[in-house]
C-alpha cells in the first residue's frame, strides 16, 4: 500500500513539473469558466423576464466528462509506455514492489491530478448556490460528482492498462482515445435501433450510466459498471507488464 | 550469497543463455567477462528480478529469485547497463523516491550520504537531465547503493567515466566488496583483472572459464612471451630465436624487435639469451611481456574456447 502511496505521490508531482498539469488545467477550467459564465448569464436574464427553472450545476460536470475524453488520454499516455521505453521500468521491476502496486499507484496519481482540478470546480456549486433562492439541490451536486469521479477513474484506468501495452506515448493516446470515444459515444448507438435487447448496449455506455448519475440518480449498476471497467484497465495493465517480464 | 545452477535462458528461439552455473561468496568481487552479446546482461537481468529463467535457478542472498521475488528484490541493489533515469527529475528527488520504494528509515539521510560517496552532492538540486554522461552513472550508482544491499549488481559500471573517476568507482566498489556480493559486468580486462577477486569469462552464452584472477593469468593458456631486441643488424635473428626447442610463435614486431611464446612452467629465457648472444647479435634489450588477460580473452572467445 505504502508504495502504491509513493509511485501516485510521484506521478502527480511530476504532473506538475511540466506542461501538461497547466495544459490540462487551462483546457478544464477555461471552458467551464465560459460555461458557467453563460449559464449564470442566462438564467439571470431568464430571471428578469420570470418564470425560468432553477439552474443547476449537471452542464459542467457535463462539460467536464465530455473534455475528459480528449484529455485523459493525455494524461495517462506517458504513465507506463515511457518507462518502457526510456527503460526507468527495469528498475521499477526489480525494486520491492508488486507489478500490481506499479500499475495502481500509476493510476491512483493520475486520479490525485483530477481529484484536485474537480475540486477546484467545486468552486461552481458554491457560487450557484449563492444565486438560488433557496439554494441548489445538493443531492444532486453530490450524485453528479460521484459520477464524474467514477467515469474520470474509468477513463485514466483504461488510460493506464493501455499505456502498459504500448512502448509509444502516442500509440497509448490513441488508441485510449479510439477506446473511449468507443465506450462514449458509440457502444449505445444499437440501443435506439433495436427493441428491448438494445438496452444492453445502453448499460454498456460509459455516457448513459454517467448522464444518469449526472441528473441525480445514483444507481448501483452504473457504479457496479464503472467499478468493474476500473479494475478491468487496471488488470489489463498489470497483465501486460507481467507478460513483458515472461517475454 | 550467489547460487546459480543451470540457469537458461530463450529469446523465442534463441538461446542467450545457455546453463550457466556459478557462486559468490560474501565479500567477494566476481567480474563477468565477456563480449557483446555473450548473455552478461541477460544474466544479471535474471538474477536482479527483472525477468524469470527459461530453466535453472538462482539464489541470491538466500531467496530464490523467482519463487520469493520480492525478498530477493530487496536485498539486491542494481545498475542497469544503460543507467535508465528520469531525466525531468531532480537528483535529490529521484534518489528520495527510490529510497522510500526501498523502505529506507530517513531515507533524506541517506541519500546525502551516498551522494556524497559518489561525488555528487553538489549537483544534488540539478535535473538528471542536465548531467554528464558519467555523472548520470554515478546517480545510478548512488541508486543502487541506497538500500546497504546484500548483493550489488552493477551492468558496467565504468563504461562512460573519465580515467579520474574510473580510479573513484572503482575503489568505491572494492571498498563495498569487502563486505558485500558484488557481481559486475565489463568488457576490460584490466577492469576485471584489477577489481576482481575472480573471473567468469562468459562466451555465446556458456562459461568458457572461471577462476581467480592470477590462476587465469598463469596456468589457464599458459603461455608467457618475452621480447628480445638486437642492435645493428638482426638478419636471421627468428631462425636463432626458431632454433631453440620449445620456443613457439616468433614474430618480428614493426620496430625491429623479436617476439616469442612459449609454455610457462618450462622457462626458456636464458638459453634464448645464450643463442642470441653465441650468435654475436648485440642483444641491447630482453624483456618478458607476461600474458595479459586480455588475451586469454580473445583466445577463449574467438578461439574454439578451448580450455
Ligand atoms: N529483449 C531481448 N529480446 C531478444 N533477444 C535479446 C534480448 N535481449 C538480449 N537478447 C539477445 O540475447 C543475447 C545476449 O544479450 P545480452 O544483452 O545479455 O549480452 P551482453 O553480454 O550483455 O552484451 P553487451 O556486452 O553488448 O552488453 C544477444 O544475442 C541478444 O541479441
Ligand atoms: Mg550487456
Amino acid at each position: 500500500m505504502k508504495n502504491i502511496w509513493t509511485i501516485a505521490k510521484r506521478e502527480y508531482n511530476n504532473y506538475f513539473g511540466g506542461a501538461l498539469a497547466y495544459v490540462v488545467m487551462a483546457a478544464v477550467l477555461f471552458p467551464l469558466g465560459i460555461y458557467f459564465s453563460l449559464i449564470l448569464l442566462y438564467n439571470s436574464q431568464q430571471g428578469l423576464y420570470g418564470g425560468a427553472a432553477a439552474p443547476d450545476i449537471t452542464p459542467i460536470t457535463g462539460l467536464f466528462a465530455f473534455l475528459m475524453i480528449f484529455l485523459s488520454p493525455a494524461l495517462t499516455m506517458r504513465l507506463l509506455s515511457d518507462e518502457a521505453r526510456m527503460g526507468t521500468i527495469e528498475l521499477l521491476l526489480t525494486a520491492p514492489i508488486r507489478d500490481g502496486e506499479l500499475v495502481v499507484g500509476k493510476w491512483l496519481g493520475a486520479m490525485l491530478f483530477i481529484l484536485t482540478l474537480i475540486g477546484v470546480t467545486l468552486i461552481y456549486p458554491i457560487v450557484l448556490n449563492n444565486f438560488v433562492s433557496p439554494g441548489i439541490d445538493w443531492m444532486v451536486v453530490v450524485s453528479a460528482y460521484i459520477g464524474l469521479i467514477l467515469i474520470c477513474a474509468v477513463m485514466l484506468a483504461l488510460g493506464v492498462g493501455i499505456s502498459a501495452i504500448f512502448t509509444n506515448q502516442f500509440a497509448a493516446f490513441f488508441v485510449t482515445l479510439g477506446l473511449l470515444f468507443f465506450l462514449y459515444f458509440m457502444i449505445g448507438l444499437p440501443s435506439g435501433l433495436l427493441p428491448q435487447s438494445g438496452q444492453i448496449f445502453n448499460y454498456l455506455s460509459i455516457q448513459s450510466h454517467f448522464e444518469r448519475m449526472n441528473s441525480g440518480t445514483l444507481t448501483l449498476g452504473g457504479i457496479v459498471y464503472d467499478l468493474s471497467l476500473v479494475v478491468f484497465g487496471l488488470f489489463a495493465g498489470f497483465t501486460a507488464i507481467e507478460t513483458r517480464r515472461w517475454r | 550469497m550467489i547460487k546459480v545452477s543451470g540457469l537458461t535462458k530463450d529469446y523465442g528461439s534463441r538461446r542467450a543463455i545457455d546453463n550457466l552455473t556459478f557462486n559468490a561468496q560474501q565479500g567477494e568481487i566476481v567480474g563477468f567477462l565477456g563480449p557483446n552479446g555473450a548473455g552478461k546482461t541477460t544474466t544479471m537481468r535474471i538474477l536482479t528480478g527483472y525477468m524469470p529463467p527459461t530453466d535453472g535457478e538462482a539464489i541470491v542472498a538466500g531467496y530464490d529469485i523467482v519463487e520469493e521475488s520480492l525478498e530477493a528484490r530487496k536485498r539486491i541493489g542494481y545498475l542497469p547497463e544503460s543507467v535508465p533515469l528520469y531525466q525531468d527529475m531532480v537528483v535529490w528527488d529521484y534518489l528520495q523516491y527510490m529510497g522510500e520504494l526501498r523502505r529506507i528509515p530517513n531515507a533524506g539521510e541517506r541519500v546525502e550520504e551516498v551522494l556524497e560517496m559518489v561525488g555528487l552532492i553538489d549537483r544534488a538540486e540539478g535535473y538528471i537531465g542536465n548531467l554528464s554522461k558519467g555523472m548520470k552513472q554515478r546517480v545510478g550508482l548512488a541508486q543502487a547503493l541506497l538500500h546497504h544491499p546484500e548483493v550489488l549488481i552493477l551492468d558496467e559500471p565504468t563504461i562512460g567515466l573519465d580515467p579520474s573517476q574510473v580510479v573513484e568507482v572503482r575503489e568505491l566498489i572494492r571498498e563495498i566488496g569487502k563486505e558485500r556480493t558484488v557481481l559486475l559486468s565489463t568488457h576490460l580486462l584490466n577492469e576485471a583483472q584489477n577489481l576482481c577477486d575472480r573471473v567468469l569469462i562468459i562466451n555465446k552464452g556458456k562459461i568458457v572459464a572461471e577462476d581467480t584472477t592470477e590462476n587465469l593469468q598463469s596456468s589457464l593458456l599458459g603461455a608467457e612471451r618475452a621480447l628480445v631486441r638486437v642492435g645493428g643488424e638482426n638478419d636471421g635473428l627468428v631462425e636463432t630465436i626458431k632454433s631453440v626447442k620449445g620456443v613457439r610463435k616468433v614474430k618480428v614486431n614493426d620496430d625491429g624487435a623479436v617476439e616469442f611464446e612459449f609454455a610457462s612452467g618450462k622457462d626458456l629465457r636464458a638459453e634464448v639469451a645464450k643463442a642470441v648472444v653465441t650468435n654475436n647479435y648485440e642483444l641491447i634489450e630482453f624483456r618478458s611481456l607476461g600474458m595479459s588477460l586480455e588475451e586469454i580473452f580473445l583466445e577463449l572467445t574467438h578461439g574454439e574456447g578451448k580450455r
